[in-house]
């Protein structure tokens, strides 16, 4: 994957990891973690090279608590972004692209912070990251979204074989000219797999309610927005990232059809899907 | 009821919102708390008259009444409930003052 370079040679080591058509560098002076983030972030790893975005990790052993506070934290301090929960203390500065980020070994921990960043890095795109599950089939990418039990790692796990998962628990939706794409993420849910590395436009967008029957049914504009809102993933209560997410969130419901999907859990539901 | 209110009372849009106008409706979204607002004909009208300048009560008198056939006394209390409720989540600015300098009228 990576070749020895000057900057090995010096004792660091670099990674990207491209979610969303937005190549992240990792860098890190610990070659475990390298090894880790190569592993984990598999399909997702592309060749270091002129990135727009770069995050510094320092990588604490032995493994320990970092912060005090258990809970996630993020916070914007006059323009830089900061984050803090108990496995990690980041910031990242959107106006570079550039952030730091000290964590122990756990793959968890750069996880959270990658959607974290991702979701800045959308807010101001006119993308955003969603809590569900992604597919495409046809040419076509459908988005399934719901809260915890709704049926994303159902649905995800009933896609016929021609279909792609892009994953099956965080939702990538890039904003691409007049159109959205759904693009493929590394964030498993219960199925535990990696979504492919693939985009497509955005045909439909589904909130699932699991029942007896099959059934789809348009939803009203603002009862979509509602739910929309709710399922972006959304980490501070920042009043310009409030409002970029809301115009993101109206923009996108004014160019993708969004429905409630009642299903029963067979691979029947899939025929509905178009 | 609020006398204050009843006396003279001036609106204004908060900049610290997000509000857009989809399928028809009015749907706004406070920046402070994200509370979610879908507005109604009526409030969408108050709502686009709240310039700051325009008393309350001249616009429940000269929009809602004669637009929406209501009477007077129906509307001023329909719109003052509006009115506290938005208020209450920094949507709407209210003043016994005209507010002159609220930034009124982003979206």
């Amino acid at each position: 994957m990576t070749t020895p370079s000057t900057l090995e040679s010096a004792g660091l080591h670099e990674v990207a990891v491209e979610i969303g058509g937005m190549p992240i560098v990792l860098r890190t002076g610990d070659a475990e973690f390298r090894a880790l983030l190569e592993k984990r972030y598999a399909g997702f790893v592309r060749r270091p090279g002129a990135a727009a975005f770069a995050l510094d990790v320092d990588v604490v052993r032995p493994d320990r608590q970092i912060c005090e506070e258990e809970d996630l934290e993020v916070w914007n301090d006059d323009g830089l972004w900061r984050l803090e929960r108990g496995d990690f203390q980041a910031e990242w500065d959107p106006r570079v692209g550039q952030g730091r980020l000290a964590q122990g070994v756990s793959p968890y921990a750069i996880d959270s912070v990658l959607r974290i960043v991702h979701s800045l890095i959308q807010a101001q795109a006119g993308g955003f990251l969603l809590h569900g599950a992604s597919a495409i089939r046809n040419g076509k990418a459908f988005l399934f979204s719901g809260v915890s039990g709704a049926g994303k790692t159902t649905i995800s796990s009933l896609i016929p074989n021609d279909g792609v998962l892009l994953t099956d628990e965080i939702s990538y939706v890039r904003r691409d000219g007049e159109a959205y794409r759904a693009c493929g993420t590394p964030f498993a849910g219960e199925l535990a797999r990696l979504g492919e590395n693939a985009s497509a436009p955005i045909a439909r967008l589904f909130f699932l309610a699991k029942g007896g029957e099959n059934r789809i049914e348009p939803l009203e504009t603002p009862d979509a927005l509602r739910m929309l809102l709710r399922n972006i993933l959304f980490f501070a209560d920042d009043p310009e990232l409030v409002k970029m997410v809301f115009r993101s969130a109206c923009d996108f419901l004014a160019r993708v059809p969004a429905f409630r999907l009642t299903f029963f859990p067979d691979a029947r539901v899939w025929e509905l899907i178009q | 009821m609020n006398e204050g209110l009843m006396a003279e009372t001036y609106i204004a849009r908060s900049t610290a919102i997000a509000a857009r106008v989809l399928g028809g409706e009015m749907m706004i979204m406070s920046a402070a708390d994200s509370t979610f607002f879908t507005l109604n004909e009526v409030a969408t009208v108050i709502w686009q008259a709240a310039d700051g300048r325009t008393p309350l009560s001249e616009i429940v008198e000269r929009r809602i009444c004669e637009e929406f056939e209501i009477s007077p006394d129906v509307a001023q209390h329909d719109a003052e409930e509006f009115v506290n409720e938005l208020s209450q989540h920094g949507i709407l600015l209210v003043s016994d003052q005209p507010i002159l300098d609220s930034k009124a009228g982003t979206r």
